[in-house]
């Protein structure tokens, strides 16, 4: 059952020699003194999308957030190990933590639109990165990116209504319009579907399939189905470790490791 | 084989499950947790008419005592300017007009309404329907048209208080023993004076625009409003400013150690402290030390900002932890720094708490006497303040100022002053209230 989804999906993209976009070496983070990820190494390549699966509190989240530095605002968090993104430590002194999180954008698990009009929601990231100048210049960007976002039939008649009057798959699309509107390299997303119903899932699950010729996309889920059916390339977090990483053909038909197997199997997770 | 055995148990166990909740036990139970439910509302019932009826008792006493005040007794009195009273030297130079003797003339326009009273002592009574405000209101009139001296004019002078609680009804019209304080010759020329339709009674302006007086018909709540006015601005100027931001970065910004922790409980602290110790520090700070004004509405503010500043903090903080985690978030995955996050997102959505807060801590500065006690605004202070630094006194010491004097005219005025007093902490929490509907969101 699995086997079929993920051989299309993945099949016509599995094509190694892909550039590493963003390299994880030896990364570990730390809750106080709880340790949450031991030595990660994962590499995440250009226009594909990696997703991240594990069950609950494994540490994919966590990891996740390490790649834009969100864990940086979290008291307590520590971070060992490097991050870079094409070829530059993402930790390193010199980076603008502010610089680094317009380059690697990121979506919510629970869709969380500013309480703004549409239109500002998407004008926000532009406008605060100075990439807009004139009313014209916004204008522009607002429509491409809700375009992108699959979004702009269903609302460009009220683009002045608020972000949160739409529905939940409707506003997280208004996040990822949003996220793409600073012109991102990476999208991080972090469950982007764990809120929505089927229909809604189906729509991001496609935008996320078209957003990989233009960004590098890193998802985690909980939904093995829907890492078999975006994903190129699937890593398997347990327990803080990163058990596997591979082909997502690979990862769900003839994983490696017992853990693996164990976990998509649905024995445990 | 053992399928079959066990079917027949598991049936009648599901039985015996619904029999628990079909016996007449079962009807019992029910009844008595309605029963208790029914008494938790009662309880709340009375609890809220007991409310009820304590502040309407409260409203009742002070509207009935006070309405009164907010009209006042006023005779027409046709008086011929004398020039030899009010302009002896002859010069018509303002300064002279102001020492001239418009008591006398008040008094021989009195006489000549009453011609038969001749006696000394009579006359001497007659006079006490004289307030000291008739003096001035012709020395005023005379002020503004020297033409005027030596012609007749009416003016409309407020009566002394002792006729005017007399005529709203306050004194018995015939005195039963004891000693009023009208005898009835008194009584018989006010009503002679009410006969010829030249008593009044008319809206108490006077009561809102003019400051303090020993008279009670001249005494007015106007310096204390004006007084509570700037007191609040300073208040409101000193405290919101530093409570926001001491808010924000205590909640946005400061790490979460020992220290953010013992502020926090000071602030809480200082919250509970009672507030005529503000007082005393106001008297030894800026009194003693820094030499600041006594009475001053300058002090009053910075001792009141001082106590209203835990207050707004807490309510601040506490808009800001209400808005939630996933805009700060949406703010800083897009690469808003963290000040971009709290002045485009968290402060705009905080800040209708955050008003709500200040409205209130600043209703109840309104309201505090105590403090303001200790830096001597509770002095007798007769001019309308036109400064911040000039001494003044603010409605609720005025409330408490009257509510100490013996004249039966200061009774209705006090209430008359906390009746005025609850209409600005209504207006202050109505807009509280409007800005928190206004501005209330939902995520």
């Amino acid at each position: 059952m699995l086997a079929t989804d993920t051989q299309t999906a993945a099949a016509p993209h599995a094509a190694h020699g892909k550039r590493v976009k963003m390299k994880a070496t030896e990364v570990e983070v730390y809750y106080s003194e709880k340790r949450a990820l031991n030595k990660i190494n994962l590499d995440v390549r250009e226009h594909e999308v990696t997703a991240l699966i594990g069950p609950s509190g494994c540490g994919k989240s966590t990891f996740l957030r390490t790649m834009n530095r969100m864990n940086d605002v979290i008291d307590g968090c520590r971070m060992a190990g490097k991050i870079l993104l094409d070829q530059q430590d993402i930790y390193d002194p010199n980076i603008d933590v502010v610089q680094l999180r317009a380059r690697v954008g990121m979506v919510f698990q629970k869709p969380n639109p500013f309480p703004k009009s549409i239109y500002d929601n998407v004008a926000y990231g532009p406008r605060i990165h100075g990439l807009v100048r004139s009313r014209e210049e916004t204008d522009a960007v607002v429509q491409k990116s809700l375009e992108r976002a699959g979004l702009w039939k269903e609302v460009k008649d009220r683009l002045h209504e608020g972000g949160t009057s739409l529905s939940g798959g409707q506003q997280q699309r208004l996040c990822i319009a949003r996220a793409i509107a600073v012109d991102p390299e990476v999208i991080l997303m972090d469950e982007p579907c764990s809120a929505l119903d089927p229909i809604a899932t189906a729509k991001i699950e496609e935008l996320i399939d078209e957003l990989r010729t233009n960004y590098t996309i890193v998802i985690v889920t909980h939904s093995m189905q829907q890492a078999a059916r975006v994903s190129q390339r699937t890593a398997f977090f347990h327990l803080g470790d990163l058990v596997e990483v591979g082909d997502t053909a690979q990862i769900f038909t003839n994983p490696n490791d017992e853990r693996t197997q164990g976990y998509i199997t649905g024995r445990f997770g | 084989m053992t399928d079959i055995v066990e079917r027949p148990q598991g049936v009648a166990s599901r039985g015996a499950a619904l029999g628990v909740h079909a016996t007449e036990e079962a009807q019992k139970r029910l009844k008595r947790r309605y029963a208790s439910e029914w008494r938790f509302r009662a309880y709340g019932l009375t609890a809220i008419l007991i409310s009820i009826t304590a502040l309407a008792v409260l409203l009742w006493s002070i509207v009935g005592q006070g309405y009164t005040a907010f009209t006042a007794t006023t005779m027409s009195l046709t008086v011929t300017v004398d020039p030899a009273l009010a302009d002896p030297g002859g010069k018509r130079a303002q300064d002279d007009l102001r020492t001239g003797d418009f008591q006398g003339i008040a008094r021989a326009g009195l006489r000549s309404v009453f011609p038969d009273v001749k006696e000394r002592s009579d006359l001497r009574a007659l006079y006490t329907i004289l307030s000291n405000g008739a003096s001035d209101a012709i020395r005023d009139r005379v002020l503004d048209n020297p033409a005027l001296i030596g012609q007749q004019i009416t003016v409309r002078i407020p009566v002394a208080s002792d006729y005017d609680m007399y005529a709203k009804g306050f004194a018995a019209k015939t005195p039963k023993g004891g000693e009023s304080r009208l005898s009835p010759k008194q009584i018989a020329w006010f009503e002679t004076l009410k006969a010829d339709g030249k008593i009044h009674s008319s809206f108490n302006i006077w009561f809102l625009t003019s400051g303090d007086s020993r008279q009670p018909e001249l005494a007015g709540v106007g310096g204390a409003i004006i007084g509570s006015l700037l007191t609040l601005a300073i208040t409101l100027a000193i405290a919101f400013p530093l409570g926001v931001m001491a808010a924000v970065y205590l909640e946005e910004f400061a790490p979460k150690n020992r220290w953010t922790d013992l502020i926090e409980v000071n602030i809480n602290n200082l919250a509970a402290v009672p507030s005529i110790v503000f007082g005393l520090l106001g008297l030894a700070v800026f009194l003693n030390v820094f030499g600041l004004p006594r009475s001053a509405p300058v002090v009053g503010g910075v001792v009141l900002a001082l106590m209203s500043l835990p207050i707004i903090i807490i309510a601040s903080r506490a808009s800001l932890r209400a808005v939630p985690p996933s805009i700060r978030q949406a703010a800083l995955g897009l690469g808003a720094s963290r000040v971009q996050v709290v002045t485009h997102h968290v402060l705009p959505l905080a800040m209708p708490g955050i008003l709500t807060g200040t409205i209130l801590s600043m209703a109840h500065a309104l309201g505090e006497t105590a403090p303001l006690l200790m830096i001597g605004m509770v002095a007798f202070i007769v001019d309308i303040p036109s400064g911040a630094t000039q001494a003044a006194t603010v409605l609720p010491v005025q409330i408490y100022l009257w509510a100490d004097s013996p004249e039966r005219g200061f009774v209705e005025k006090t209430s008359a002053a906390i009746m005025v007093l609850l209409a600005f902490l209504l207006a202050m929490n109505a807009i509280a209230i409007f800005l928190r509907k206004k501005f209330e969101r939902k995520w």
